[in-house]
């Protein structure tokens, strides 16, 4: 039965890292769709990883995350190797878009986050902004690059390509709430077996008001290098304050220049008699001398002022 | 609730560098040179710091958007930054919640007025001469733009989720004293570089440049205090970008130990001219001033 995606419903991703089996079949199937540069593959000695990081080019990575005991422990305790396969979390309050200025970055009918290529004019900003180290600068084409969520599949009826491709469906594409429910049953069932520190992550608010590509992790978030709940902060936050501290210091400065510059007006002695300054300046010029009204400083003044310093 | 301040941070350095930093540099000179220029007129001084201050606010300005529009991926949609592009997209982009957006328009607004207050300088513009209210007024309105110019970079920064930059929500003021502080060292190079010079003027502009100072120095200690707080001050002070800071101190304390003390002499005549002391120690803010946004920018990314 074909799919059928609806404009105006919320899309998304629940990928469960407690399946995903690192084969990187998501990353292949995103850059053929997208037409996305390949790589200069380059050994990283970082685990199965030969691509690094989510960028201009990759909008799926798959992390390697090699957790070893310290000790010796009795066999199927103890180590544990991590994969996860990372993409643009389609934020609800989503870092780039408060940011952007120039209104490239909108949200699409599905609900996803989505740059418009002729519209970015490559300021990064966003890079700067987003949290989970996601967007990417193309200096091939100058502007800024992400995960689309498939927006020209979506528009027609067809699933994103990394889910299609991914062959243990830890990668699920479907509206977020059903997506939601079919995780919350996976968590009970993934606890059961036995993984306690399993956990959601971004399927309910406390995390940037909730991902649309939310996760099943079997550690804390830090553990994959993703800000926890207490961590995740807009760049928005900052506002206020810095620009109190600037109006503050605004004030100050204005005080203190209009304090430092009444001094101009204190009367001061009339040259007692002509002294050489200890770096000569260039010839006088009459016509920019002080004024009759506002005489230089006195010999004797000027030399003490030398002297102390 | 979480702190505001404490963010462990994931995010992707923006590579700004050298464009950015320039503009930087040259919006604080702009702002603060501006702001002097009417500070010194509204004290009723008509010598050569405020006319200094005015003709090098407008030059400056027009760098600016020149720095920023070779920074960006895609030059020529510099105008993207004003105009919303979408389709469907109605009018103007104003986004209140980036310092980004705001920043422009308000460069916009500040370089008519520099531009203005040049022309008049210049003399071309009677009616906005020193002295005229209208002229005042101008000035008036036109400093608190150019306020905003010298600080709002420094907010820029901190509206990210960068390390460093983030974690201190006294960037914007740094930025604003350290503007001042190039400004009037500036306006000493290029103002008093001609011989005899108004003593009382920049007499004047020492003591201000020294009370700068200060507000630079308890700035960048309550800078340093909140980004240790957040737990990235290593990576500010990492090198080589310690060096910067270093660089950024030597400038702000330098004012305080000299060129309020210094600045100005009587030559044979009995005119007041500039120290070459002064002189050298003004450079030597300017170098501190760069040196600071450097140090920032560098050391987050
Ligand atoms: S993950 Fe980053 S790029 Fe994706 S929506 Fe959230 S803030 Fe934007
Ligand atoms: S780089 Fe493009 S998408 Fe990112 S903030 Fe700038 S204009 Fe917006």
């Amino acid at each position: 039965m074909a799919l059928s995606i609806t404009p105006g419903e919320k899309y998304g991703f629940f990928t469960d890292t407690s399946i995903c089996i690192g084969c990187k079949a998501c990353e292949v199937a995103c850059k053929e769709w997208n037409g996305l540069q390949s790589d200069n593959t380059v050994f990283l000695a970082d685990s199965f990883d030969n691509t690094g990081a989510l960028d201009a080019q990759h909008w799926r990575h798959v992390k390697f995350i090699e957790q070893v005991a310290d000790a010796p422990t009795s066999v199927g305790n103890g180590q544990a190797w991590l994969m996860m396969s990372d993409v643009c979390k389609h934020c609800e309050h989503a870092s780039c878009m408060q940011v952007c200025p120039t209104g490239a970055i909108i949200r699409t009918e599905f609900d996803s986050v989505f740059i418009q290529q002729d519209v970015c004019n490559g300021c990064r900003n966003c890079i700067s902004a987003c949290p989970y180290s996601v967007i990417g600068f193309s200096s091939a084409s100058g502007t800024a690059h992400k995960c689309t969520l498939c927006y020209d599949r979506l528009q027609n009826n067809m699933m994103p390509a990394c889910a299609q491709a991914c062959p243990t469906q830890s990668i699920q594409f479907g509206k977020v709430d059903d997506l939601r429910a079919v995780a919350a049953k996976r968590l009970d069932a993934v606890q059961a077996g036995g993984a306690k520190n399993a956990q959601l992550y971004g399927a309910d608010d406390s995390v940037y008001g909730g991902l649309n590509a939310f996760f099943l992790l079997m550690d804390k978030p830090e553990a994959y290098a993703l800000p926890n709940a207490s961590n995740s902060v807009l760049p928005g936050r900052n506002n206020l304050f810095g620009y109190l501290a600037a109006l503050v210091t605004a004030a100050l400065a204005v005080i203190a220049g209009l304090v430092a510059l009444r001094r101009r007006t204190e009367p001061r002695p009339a040259p007692a008699a002509p002294v050489t300054p200890d770096e000569p300046a260039e010839a006088p010029d009459s016509a920019e001398r002080p004024p009759a009204e506002e005489p230089a400083p006195a010999r004797g003044e000027s030399r003490r002022r030398r002297r102390s310093s | 609730m979480p702190l505001p301040l404490l963010a462990e941070h994931f995010a992707r350095p923006p590579d700004w560098g050298v464009w950015i930093l320039l503009y930087f540099f040259f919006a604080g000179l702009a702002g603060g040179a501006y702001v002097i220029a009417t500070l010194v007129r509204l004290r009723g001084g008509d010598g050569p710091v405020a006319r200094t201050g005015y003709l090098l606010a407008f030059p400056c300005v027009l760098l600016c958007p020149i720095f920023l529009t070779v920074d960006l991926g895609q030059p020529l949609r510099f105008w993207h930054m004003m105009v919303n592009t979408s389709p469907g997209g109605l009018g103007l982009n104003f986004n209140t919640a980036t310092p980004m957006s705001l920043g422009v328009w308000a460069l916009l607004v500040f370089g008519f007025f520099t531009f203005v207050s040049f022309l008049a300088e210049l003399g071309l513009l009677p009616f906005l001469r020193a002295g005229v209210a209208l002229g005042t007024l101008f000035a008036l309105v036109g400093s608190i733009f150019g306020l905003f110019i010298a600080g709002y970079t420094g907010v820029l920064l901190s509206v990210s989720n960068q390390p460093v930059w983030s974690d201190s929500p006294v960037l914007g003021g740094l930025f604003l004293a350290s503007g001042m502080s190039g400004a009037a060292a500036a306006i000493w190079l290029l103002g008093g570089r001609r011989g005899p010079v108004a003593a009382g003027d920049f007499e004047g502009l020492e003591v201000a440049a020294a009370y700068f100072a200060v507000l630079e120095l308890l700035l960048l200690l309550v800078f340093f205090i909140t980004v240790a707080i957040a737990g990235s001050l290593g990576t500010a002070l990492r090198l080589p970008w310690t060096l910067l800071w270093l660089l950024a101190l030597i400038g702000m304390v330098l004012p305080l130990a000299g060129l309020g003390r210094r600045g100005v002499a009587v030559d044979r005549g009995g005119a007041a001219v500039l120290t070459g002391n002064a002189t050298l120690v003004s450079v030597v803010v300017l170098v501190g001033v760069l040196a600071l946004r450097a140090a920032v920018i560098g050391s987050a990314q």
